[in-house]
C-alpha cells in the first residue's frame, strides 16, 4: 500500500463550518493524493469556496481534522505557506502595474522563483506584459493570478472556479496552463461548477452537496451504478420505445433475435453523461428517466 | 513547457527559508512609490494641495501679523507643513489601504505569506520620500514667493527633523490603524478626508491657535496635528513668537510626549486589529 508511505497532499475528516448557526460544510471527508489533479464539483452555495479558504488556511473551521501538506492549515506558518499556491474565486480589479512588473517585484516573496519571461509565456501572456493590469481582460488577469500561484513553486495549488467568466478560447489555454502544470508534478485541487471542466482535467471528481462529499471518483466513473445503466431506444409503431438496462448487450442480443427480419429504426445505445449523473448526485434529477428502474430481467421478459 | 514546479513530494526542509520581511519591505518601497507616482489624484492632491493653501493664505493675510509681530505668511506656513505631513502620511495612508483592499493587492499579500512587517515598511518609506518631497517644495516655495525666512542654525533644522520624523511614522502607523474601520474606499476617502479638515480648523492650521475657543484648544490637544503645527511653528517662527503660544512655550517635550505616544498607540492598535481581508483571516 502506497499510502501508508507517501501521506495524502490534503487529508480532510468530519470538516464542519457554521455561518450563524447553519452547517455550510457538514461532516465533510476529502483526500487528494499526491500529484493529482482533485475537482471539488458542486452547486452554488454547496460549501465548495468554504471548504477551500478553509484549506488554504483564510478561514477558521467549526470541527473535523484537516491536513495539509502535513500541517493544519490554521497555523500554517510561513514555511507552509510557500508550499501552496492559491488562486482566488475573486480576481481584483489590477492595479498600475505592468504584468511583467508585477511578476518581477513578487519574485521578492519567494526563496525560489521561476523566471518572470516563462512564467508570462506559460500563461500566454507575452504580449500583454507591458500592460497595467488594471487594463487587463477578466480572463488575462485571471491568468496572471494562476501565473502568479506558480512564481514560488509550489507543491500544491487551489484554484477557486479559475475558469469561471472566462470565454471558451480562454478556458482552453487555462486548461493547457493547468495540464502543464500537473505534468510538471504539482499537486492540484481545483473547484469548478462546468462539468466538462472536470471531466477535461481531473484524475478525481469529488461531487459536494449541502456541505458533504455526495461522491468520489474517476470522472469516466462517477456515479457507479446510475452510470451503469444504460439507455437503449429505438423506433416501434410510430413510437419510441425506451429501456434502462444495466447490460445493454443482452437487450440487444434480444432485440435482434425477435424475429429473422427485425429493423430497428434510430436505434440508440446511451450511457449517463457525467453531467446526467451530477444532476442525479445533487438531487435536481430524477433517479433514471423511466418511472421505474426495469432490471435486465424485466427487460427481457417484456421483449419476450 | 520550461516553468516546472517542485517535484510534489520534496519535504519543507527542502526548500530555502522564505525572505525576510525586510528585504521584502525594502522590495515593497519600490513598488509603493510606483504606484503611488501612477495615481494622478494622489500626486496632484498631496503636493498641490499645501502649495495652493500657502498661496490662498498668502494672498488673503499677506502683510498682516499676529501676536508679538508675528507675520501671517510665516505662522501659517508651519501650519501648512505640518498639514502636508498629516495629508501623506495619515490621509494618503488610510485611503490606500481601503483601495488595496478593494482591489485585491491586500488579499495577495496574505495568500503569499507577507509578513505585516513587510508591508509596514513599505508603506513608511513610500510615505518618508513622498513627504520629504512635498515638504521640499512647499518650503522652497515659500522661501522664494514669500521671503519666510527659513531656519540658518543647525538646532531648529534637528527639531524640523524629528518633529517631521515622530509626525510621519504617527501619521502612517495611524493610518494603517484606521484602515479596518473605515469601510470602503469611497467611505474612506469621505471619512478620512472630513475628519483631517475638521482636524486642521482645531489645530490653529488655519486660525491662530491661541485665538480659539478654549475648548477646541483642549480637543486638539489630544490629537497630533497641533503638537505637529507647534513643532512646526518652533522651527519657523522667530524665539519671542513662543510668547504668544498658549503654554507661553515651544512645549518641545510634551509635543515629544504626545507625538511618541500616538506612535505607540498606532502600533498596538495596528497589532491588534489590522487584517489583511475583511471579516475573518
Amino acid at each position: 500500500m502506497t499510502t501508508t508511505q507517501i501521506q495524502p497532499a490534503v487529508r480532510v475528516r468530519g470538516l464542519v463550518k457554521r455561518y450563524g448557526g447553519r452547517a455550510v460544510v457538514d461532516g465533510l471527508d476529502l483526500d487528494v493524493h499526491v500529484g493529482e489533479v482533485f475537482a471539488l464539483l458542486g452547486p452554488n452555495g454547496a460549501g465548495k469556496t468554504t471548504t477551500v479558504e478553509i484549506l488554504e488556511g483564510l478561514r477558521r473551521r467549526d470541527g473535523g481534522e484537516v491536513r495539509v501538506l502535513g500541517a493544519d492549515p490554521a497555523t500554517g506558518d510561513r514555511a507552509w505557506r510557500a508550499r501552496i499556491g492559491v488562486v482566488a474565486q475573486t480576481t481584483g480589479d489590477g492595479n498600475a502595474l505592468t504584468v511583467r512588473e508585477t511578476l518581477d517585484h513578487f519574485a521578492a516573496y519567494h526563496s525560489r522563483s521561476e523566471e518572470t519571461d516563462e512564467l508570462i509565456a506559460a500563461v500566454g501572456l507575452t504580449e500583454s506584459a507591458g500592460t497595467r493590469a488594471a487594463r487587463l481582460s477578466g480572463g488575462q488577469r485571471r491568468r496572471l493570478e494562476v501565473a502568479l500561484s506558480m512564481q514560488g513553486r509550489p507543491e500544491l495549488l487551489f484554484l477557486d472556479e479559475p475558469t469561471t467568466g472566462l470565454d471558451p478560447v480562454a478556458r482552453r489555454q487555462f486548461w493547457s496552463v493547468l495540464q502543464r502544470l500537473r505534468s510538471g508534478g504539482t499537486t492540484i485541487l481545483l473547484t469548478t461548477h462546468y462539468l466538462d471542466e472536470a471531466a477535461h482535467l481531473a484524475d478525481q471528481v469529488g461531487v459536494i452537496d449541502a456541505g458533504r462529499l455526495a461522491d468520489v471518483a474517476p470522472p469516466d466513473e462517477m456515479g457507479g451504478d446510475l452510470r451503469l445503466r444504460s439507455t437503449v431506444r429505438w423506433r416501434e409503431d410510430g413510437g419510441f420505445r425506451t429501456v434502462v438496462t444495466t447490460e445493454p448487450a443482452v437487450v440487444l442480443r434480444d432485440l435482434l433475435n425477435t424475429g429473422p427480419r427485425a429493423d430497428l429504426p434510430d436505434l440508440t445505445v446511451t450511457r449517463p453523461s457525467l453531467e446526467e449523473v451530477y444532476l442525479q448526485l445533487v438531487g435536481a434529477a430524477p433517479v433514471a428517466e423511466t418511472g421505474t428502474v426495469p432490471s435486465s430481467t424485466d427487460v427481457q421478459g417484456a421483449l419476450r | 513547457m520550461t516553468v516546472t514546479a517542485a517535484p510534489t513530494g520534496v519535504r519543507a526542509v527542502d526548500r530555502p527559508a522564505p525572505p525576510g520581511a525586510l528585504r521584502i519591505g525594502l522590495a515593497r518601497i519600490g513598488l509603493e512609490l510606483r504606484l503611488y507616482l501612477r495615481d494622478p489624484g494622489q500626486v496632484v492632491f498631496s503636493f498641490a494641495y499645501p502649495v495652493i493653501m500657502l498661496l490662498i493664505f498668502g494672498s488673503v493675510f499677506g502683510g498682516e501679523t499676529t501676536g508679538p509681530d508675528v507675520r501671517f505668511e510665516d505662522y501659517f506656513l508651519a501650519g501648512i507643513a505640518a498639514t502636508g505631513i498629516m495629508l501623506t502620511s495619515f490621509q494618503a495612508v488610510g485611503i490606500a489601504i481601503a483601495e488595496e483592499r478593494e482591489r485585491g493587492d491586500l488579499g495577495r499579500l496574505q495568500l503569499l505569506g507577507t509578513p505585516p512587517a513587510a508591508y509596514v515598511i513599505g508603506k513608511a518609506g513610500q510615505v518618508v520620500v513622498t513627504t520629504a518631497a512635498q515638504l521640499a517644495l512647499l518650503l522652497t516655495v515659500a522661501s522664494l514667493a514669500y521671503d519666510v525666512p527659513m531656519p540658518s542654525d543647525v538646532g531648529r533644522w534637528l527639531t524640523f527633523g524629528w518633529v517631521a520624523l515622530l509626525g510621519i511614522l504617527a501619521g502612517t502607523v495611524l493610518g494603517i490603524a484606521v484602515s479596518p474601520f473605515v469601510g470602503s474606499a469611497r467611505a474612506a476617502s469621505a471619512g478620512i478626508t472630513g475628519f483631517s479638515v475638521v482636524l486642521q480648523f482645531f489645530s490653529g492650521v488655519f486660525f491662530v491657535f491661541a485665538e480659539l475657543p478654549t475648548w477646541m484648544q483642549q480637543v486638539a490637544a489630544v490629537f497630533p496635528l497641533k503638537w505637529l503645527t507647534q513643532g512646526m511653528r518652533s522651527v519657523f517662527l522667530p524665539d519671542r513668537a513662543a510668547a504668544g503660544e498658549v503654554a507661553g512655550s515651544w512645549e518641545h517635550g510634551t509635543t515629544a510626549l504626545v507625538l511618541g505616544a500616538w506612535v505607540i498607540i498606532g502600533v498596538v492598535v495596528c497589532v491588534r486589529t489590522f487584517r489583511w481581508r475583511r471579516g475573518e483571516g
